[in-house]
């Protein structure tokens, strides 16, 4: 069984996020990492292998951290691999600088058709830095997969997938078949930290770097110029002007706070 | 003038008050169409109440066949709409849909299908230049704000509740049943089970003006907060802690991996304010912190800020606001 999980390398943060010149995210000047939402999918990939194997006695079982993004992004991948991926694809391509949300889904999904066929995709809810959730549902669009996302809970058994999401109204369980693309949220359970044994072992783990001739891509087809939006204006919100701050003794903060809420008629 | 598309957001028929907002919207940018997808008993309902607030037209689709079946036939029926209009003159100057997790994954779906581009979570969309929609959107944990257009195909644009003010306007509400062709395809991921929340009666968080939130200083013990939000008027939230610690359901949750909210008025209580909580409510008109720690990053961001115990505060407050609202 092949098990692919797509992160993203972002701006961390907790840090001074910015645009560059021409309105596109700065990710090389800005320290980035492994978007934490997407350390979640690579757990839930371990999880599934781990459990499988187990449980299987020997399934094969085999987890591919796929990135696309600037030389800096293996460090995304880099990290997958001592959290215990098997193997990792990193797509880079200068062309590709700039690609909105269809540009990087066509790049993924190529990508995954040549590293060959998945029977489970694995997504984070989101990237830290756009916030979009929309990847996950174009890389299913592309690939011709139906898409189970936002779970908490993640169980297969065969070629059967049965997931457990909160929606604001319900609680639902979601079941399909594999092959399938499968995004976790932040509830799926606690991302490990690489141990000095994985870090160790991630050094002799194959990474291979794939540009867009590779994947037959044209280039284009990527990257700014193509992108089917375009940002006018990237503005910094000025910082929110300090407050008033009391500090309660008997009762005071209360009536302090309730005079500030009257005057701004809240009450 | 071109269509512009909204895809109506309701339960069993009645229509949510985001809806009446992308009517709004629609209609700065062209002719509102509105598309219903559910029950046909359920559909008389919802275009009389998108009439009034503007719809020339109601695409109404059965939903019979893939009621449970996740987005992917709602993301082909409205493709189809689309191509319906297109065909039949002008392609739809734009597609509305209100944001949330189901209808972004609508959107991703439907861009792919369309190529055209997408925008999500957009704060305000006014028409540009042309005529063609400007979005406005707040990213980075509300720290910029960043205009956009989409430039290639049809604009498929996500719109979050309280973007616009509902204005009512009377609408022809023409209604068309159109019959949608479903793929086996669409129909594989399927809901097997699903238990509904229980509803607390309180706004909802993402439209409410007020919002009284707890985090880890309530030590687990909401009621201060549901009590004082009860005073106010007030949606419940609460920070990633307090629902990592199983106090509260995550359907509460405001922050990055939660609700963004932007209520006139944010009172945090017991929450120190992290960065992936700031990214939730940053864009609060008026904020107010309750904290133990004066060093709490929080109070950066509070117009008011009491320092102090929320379980003592938040009950005297409680009563103060009760004792003049009288």
């Amino acid at each position: 069984m092949n098990i692919v999980v797509c992160v993203k390398y972002v701006p961390d943060a907790t840090g001074d996020r910015r645009f560059e010149a021409d309105n596109t995210v700065d990710r090389v000047g800005v320290d980035g990492l492994l978007s934490e939402l997407d350390e979640y999918a690579v757990e839930q990939a371990l999880r599934i292998k781990e459990k499988r194997g187990a449980d299987s006695g020997g399934e094969e079982i085999e987890v591919t951290a796929l990135t696309v993004g600037p030389p800096e992004a293996e460090a995304a991948i880099r990290k997958a691999l001592q959290m215990g991926a098997d193997k990792a694809v990193h797509v880079v391509d200068d062309a590709i600088a700039g690609s909105d949300a269809l540009g990087t889904s066509l790049v993924l999904a190529k990508a995954i058709e040549k590293a060959g066929p998945a029977d489970i995709v694995m997504c984070g809810m989101a990237a830290t830095d756009s916030m979009m959730s929309v990847v996950p549902p174009m890389l299913a669009e592309r690939l011709g997969l139906p898409q189970v996302t936002l779970a908490s809970v993640v169980e297969t058994q065969g070629d059967q997938v049965r997931i457990k999401r909160d929606t604001d109204t319900a609680s639902e369980v979601i079941g399909a078949a594999m092959p399938l693309l499968i995004s976790v949220t932040d509830q799926s359970g606690e991302a490990r930290y690489p141990s000095f044994k994985g870090i160790m072992a991630a050094k002799k783990k194959p990474l291979e770097t794939w540009s867009l001739a590779d994947l037959g891509v044209d280039a284009g087809s990527v990257g700014l110029a193509a992108s089917h939006t375009a940002v006018e204006e990237t503005t910094a919100r000025p910082p929110r002007q300090a407050g008033e701050i009391v500090t309660d003794s008997d009762g005071s903060g209360a009536v302090a706070l309730a005079e500030f809420l009257a005057a701004k008629k809240f009450i | 003038m071109s269509e512009v598309l909204v895809l109506i957001d309701h339960e069993a028929g009645a229509v949510k008050k985001p809806t009446y907002e992308l009517l709004t919207i629609a209609k700065r940018l062209g002719e509102p169409s509105a598309v219903f997808i559910g029950a046909p008993a359920d559909a008389d309902a919802a275009v009389e109440a998108v009439k009034r607030y503007g719809a020339e037209k109601v695409y109404v689709v059965d939903d019979t066949e893939i009621r449970g079946y996740l987005v992917v036939p709602k993301a082909e029926a409205l493709q189809q709409v689309a191509a319906a209009v297109s065909n039949s003159g002008a392609a739809p100057a734009a597609i509305l849909l209100p944001s949330n997790a189901e209808t972004k994954e609508i959107a991703g779906r439907l861009a792919v299908k369309l190529d055209s581009g997408v925008i999500t979570d957009a704060v305000d969309v006014q028409p540009g230049d042309g005529g063609g929609p400007v979005t406005t959107q707040s990213v980075f944990a509300g720290n910029y704000t960043v205009t956009a257009k989409v430039t290639k195909g049809t604009p498929v644009i996500t719109v979050k509740p309280n973007s616009a003010a509902p204005e009512e306007a009377a609408g022809a509400g023409s209604v068309e049943q159109f019959a949608v062709t479903i793929s086996d395809a669409a129909k594989t991921a399927q809901i097997v089970a699903t238990q509904p929340r229980q509803a607390s009666g309180r706004p909802e968080l993402t439209e409410a003006a007020i919002i009284v939130s707890g985090g880890r200083g309530t030590g687990g013990d909401f009621e201060p907060v549901e009590n004082l939000a009860d005073a106010l008027g007030a949606a419940v939230g609460a920070s990633r802690a307090a629902v990592d610690s199983g106090w509260i359901a995550h359907a509460y949750q405001v922050g990055q991996t939660g609700k963004t909210v932007s209520p006139q008025l944010y009172i945090a209580n017991g929450i120190s304010g992290a960065i992936q909580h700031r990214a939730g409510m940053q864009t609060s008109k008026t904020i107010v912190a309750v904290n133990k720690d004066e060093e709490a990053p929080i109070f950066e961001l509070a117009d008011f800020g009491v320092v102090g115990d929320l379980h003592t505060v938040l009950p005297a407050l409680t009563e103060e606001v009760k004792r003049r609202k009288g």
